[in-house]
């Protein structure tokens, strides 16, 4: 093997080995990159609501017909499909807020209820003009605004 | 077939020709896609008007992550083949592609804004972007940190292939883990998921943005041509007074 071959072999060696050891530490550090959990993961991962005490994040849709007003306070439901969460939440709601679209509100437990600091907006990676999305829920072959 | 490219003068003499070519074409789809872009595309039926930041953020973003696979791979030809061009090319891509992770980033913010309900999120998508501008700052700084040039170049090039990791994770960041960014449109499973009226402005943009990159990158390295032959130049002169003088 000559020289530029093995230089080729090392490179191609180092390339394979940090790649690996980058996918351990990902894995390994996975609770800390994901940036937000759905109910059910929670209901998955610890439990139940009690056994939460840090700051979280929660991601999922705004269920349906579950948003209410309450002064300056706004409380709605967080599902996806599976589980739900109760959110209560105190201050400017993103434009895009509204039932059925996927959102990620931030904050802590208190008896059962979500208290959310920051309520943040997702959408989705579908774009469409209005009148096809129009035409596409007219005709039931609205896919919803998926998570 | 790159020793045959690799000759500076043969270099020299076909980028000459296919240059007004490139300039040609960027010209064209970049007034073309900025058009269709801004004026002739539709609203997005969530977004709005806000969606027309795609028309840019989304070409940064991809000329940005293949920039980066560019450098990288001219940076192991480099190590491998020790060929001088290669190292030129790396360096010439590499303002370039930092250029355009900063534009990502903040047209991306200016999006997030207005859309999310926030400039920025630590989630992974955001992250792995940023670490790639890193990767292109770490990839310029080193490269210049060393008093014999070789040196640096060198090492500048180790960092460049390590960084090669960061680029799945780039791209794949979004079907990996949760975040608040959304997942990929055009290349996915499945087909487009993105209007044809819309695809179309940000394919032009997507073609404008990359002929822009390859005209800037000739630029460079034959800026970089003209540097060392200069350098050479005036080695050679120095060297012939002294041995004049001596």
């Amino acid at each position: 093997m000559n020289a530029k071959y093995r230089r080729l072999f090392i490179t191609i060696i180092i390339i394979l080995t940090l790649g690996l050891a980058t996918k351990l530490i990902l894995m390994a550090l996975e609770d800390n990159i994901v940036y937000f959990y759905t109910p059910n993961d929670l209901i998955e991962k610890f439990g139940d609501s009690k056994n939460i005490q840090n700051k979280i994040r929660i991601g999922g849709l705004v269920l349906e017909s579950s948003i209410k007003k309450e002064g300056k306070k706004t409380i709605f439901m967080i599902t996806d499909r599976k589980e739900e969460v109760k959110v209560v939440f105190k201050g400017p709601l993103p434009d895009l807020f509204r039932e059925g679209q996927g959102i990620v509100a931030e904050g802590m437990f208190q008896n059962n209820n979500f208290i959310a600091s920051e309520v943040l907006a997702k959408h989705d990676e579908n774009y469409m003009p209005p009148e096809v999305a129009d035409a596409l829920k007219k005709n039931n072959v609205w896919k919803g605004d998926s998570d | 077939m790159f020793d045959w490219l690799a000759n500076p003068n043969r270099f020299n003499r076909i980028t000459e020709k296919i240059q007004p070519c490139i300039l040609f074409i960027t010209i064209i789809t970049l007034i073309s896609g900025l058009y269709f872009g801004l004026f002739d595309s539709p609203k997005d039926y969530q977004q709005g008007d806000a969606v027309r930041i795609m028309y840019v953020h989304v070409p940064s973003a991809w000329l940005a992550s293949f920039l980066y696979f560019s450098l990288a791979i001219s940076c192991v030809f480099y190590l491998v083949w020790k060929h001088p061009l290669a190292d030129l090319v790396s360096s010439s891509i590499a303002p370039i592609g930092a250029l355009f992770s900063v534009l990502t980033l903040v047209t991306g913010s200016l999006w997030g804004k207005p859309m999310w309900g926030t400039w920025w999120v630590w989630d992974a998508r955001l992250t792995s972007m940023l670490v790639l501008f890193f990767f292109y700052l770490g990839y310029i700084l080193l490269s210049n940190a060393f008093e014999r040039k070789i040196d640096g170049s060198k090492t500048a090039s180790v960092l460049a292939i390590v960084g090669l990791i960061n680029l799945p994770i780039v791209k794949f960041s979004v079907d990996w883990w949760h975040t608040l960014h959304q997942p990929a449109s055009i290349i996915k499973i499945g087909g487009p998921s993105i209007d044809d009226k819309m695809l179309l402005p940000l394919i032009l943009m997507i073609f404008a943005l990359s002929f822009f990159s390859l005209y800037m990158i000739i630029l460079n390295v034959k800026t970089k041509l003209i540097e060392k032959k200069c350098e050479a130049l005036l080695l050679k002169s120095n060297l012939e007074e002294i041995s004049k003088t001596g």
